[in-house]
């Protein structure tokens, strides 16, 4: 079964590879992208010496681990965006007839090696604002340090997923899985006090938006958080994650059993 | 012949009618977003940033997304992919020039977008912020100019980064500079006078802050409105003439791909 999988990905890959130039100005642009997401936080403090109470450095720390947890997400299954054209065209038909799980398949056939650029730009970003933030490491926060951008990865995973599984019932409904995908980035990318008090739990609350990239910053950074939030659940964020893979897998499961082909 | 064709533009999006209520919804919550991070800064910095107080920033968060639609900031890889089929063919045998026919159906584009995605975001914003409204009458007339002009310089770079599929073959280049372009270099993000300045002498000398900083700022009434609407036509006029000259040369020395 793993070797189906693997020699898929390896057909897909070479035929990225077979246009070389355009592969290779493809990935450059790709990982300039995630630049922007900095640029935008660099301009911001050109104007402002904080954000509700966060420095540049602060706020880095929390953009860092957002940028790093959505772009692996975003490699990872960011593909499952293209399930709206899979059903209009009856594409899904056919991988659902194979004996592999469609949701396997669906992130292997799409693979975008050209956005793997990504990931090393946001790495490099988030060990900068680690490394500039003057964290007082201990065994525990490397552990956080570590674990926050898989936590983090896997939420943002979950979330292209559940939108992917309403596609079954929105045919035209992408623009409003964007609002949580692409806003949900820009959203933990700030500190959570900014926001006003509905727009802020709705996001951050009840989305667990606060676990990307807020929550594990204060505990890095040793802070309490002036929303309020009591300091264990800070070091517990990853954890989010896990929850939100056990709803992502049942919004799934419920779609692809809803699904009734095209016809065409 | 011209209006023909920008009624058909408009014709043909308005019957999305779903599509252009998402889009709005979506421009609406990204309107939150960027508020609630532009009036942070607004309000770290004292009051005022870069002359823009906690009204005015609000207003141009939520103006800003409500004219992304009509100004089109998004990619549009219509002629591109026309391009790479080799389906431009048949549209360089119509009886219009290729430019001037898909500038009218965008035009009547952006007139069915004014009516959805211009007014839902701005209505929502004003709901949940106070915004700072034009004081005097002048501005609305010369705001619609402004629109217009933003409008067109947005279609023809757009269009010139479309022809660019003549030698790249692939579209997704020229995109990804138009993601840049659309998103960082227009002041829809933030505005450009955030930038340093050397930052925003070069970046008014691209066609990207006239599609959507200079209609915010004749809104905002900051500077003068005549001088952005003179500068507006000029890098309006200045991109139709290169993506003139472009289609002729690319028609010129290029064979047109496919069947």
């Amino acid at each position: 079964m793993a070797d189906a999988y693997r020699q898929l990905f390896a057909a897909q890959l070479r035929g990225q590879l077979q246009y070389r130039v355009s592969f290779g100005v493809d990935l450059l642009l790709n990982a300039a992208i995630t630049v922007i997401d900095v640029l935008m936080v660099l301009t911001v403090f050109r104007v402002t010496p904080s954000l509700a109470g966060f420095d540049l450095r602060d706020t880095l720390v929390i953009t860092g681990t957002a940028t790093l947890s959505f772009q692996i997400a975003d490699v990872a299954v960011g593909n499952l965006e293209k399930l709206p054209f899979y059903l209009r065209t009856g594409l899904l038909d056919a991988v659902l007839l194979r004996p592999l799980s469609a949701f396997g398949q669906l992130v292997v056939l799409d693979f975008q090696a050209r956005r793997a650029g990504r990931m090393v730009q946001a790495s490099v970003v988030y060990g900068l604002s680690l490394g500039l933030a003057g964290i007082s490491w201990t065994p525990g926060r490397v552990l956080l340090a570590v674990t926050a951008p898989i936590g983090g990865a896997i939420c943002y995973g979950a979330i292209f997923t559940t939108g992917a599984a309403a596609m079954f019932w929105l045919i035209d409904g992408s623009e409003v899985a964007n609002m949580f995908t692409y806003g949900g980035r820009d959203f933990a990318s700030y500190p959570m006090p900014i926001y006003g008090p509905l727009f802020g739990r709705a996001f951050g609350f009840v989305l667990g938006l606060a676990a990307v990239g807020y929550f594990p910053a204060l505990a890095l950074l040793g802070r309490t958080d002036p929303l309020g939030t009591p300091g264990w659940l800070h070091w517990c964020a990853p954890l989010v994650g896990v929850l939100w893979a056990g709803v992502a897998a049942v919004a799934w499961r419920f779609g692809v059993r809803h699904y009734q082909s095209t016809g065409s | 012949m011209f209006v023909a064709l920008v009624r058909a533009g408009f014709r043909r999006h308005s019957t999305y009618r779903r599509a252009a209520l998402a889009s709005a919804a979506t421009n609406s919550m990204f309107g939150f977003l960027r508020t609630y991070i532009l009036l942070a800064a607004v309000t770290g910095a004292g009051g005022t940033a870069a002359g823009y107080d906690p009204a005015s920033i609000a207003m141009y968060a939520w103006a800003g997304q409500g004219l992304l639609g009509v100004v089109e900031l998004f990619s549009w890889t219509e002629v591109a992919d026309r391009i790479r089929t080799g389906e431009i063919v048949s549209d360089l045998q119509r009886p219009v020039d290729p430019l001037l026919a898909y500038l009218a159906v965008d035009l009547g584009r952006a007139g069915y977008a004014l009516l959805v995605r211009l007014t839902v975001p701005i209505a929502i914003g004003a709901l949940f912020f106070p915004l700072r409204w034009p004081t005097s009458g002048w501005t609305f007339p010369l705001l619609a100019v402004s629109v217009l002009l933003a409008t067109t310089a947005s279609f023809g770079t757009r269009y010139l980064f479309n022809l660019l599929t003549f030698w790249w073959l692939d579209p997704r280049g020229p995109n990804t500079l138009w993601l840049f372009g659309g998103t960082l270099f227009s002041g829809l993000a933030l505005p450009i006078g955030f930038f340093p300045g050397w930052a925003q002498t070069a970046l008014w000398c691209t066609p990207f802050p006239w599609m959507l900083q200079a209609p915010l700022d004749v809104l905002l009434e900051r500077g003068d409105p005549l001088r952005l609407i003179a500068g507006g036509a000029a890098a309006t006029t200045a991109v139709l003439a290169l993506g003139y000259v472009v289609e002729r040369v690319a028609l010129r020395r290029l064979v047109v791909q496919g069947g």
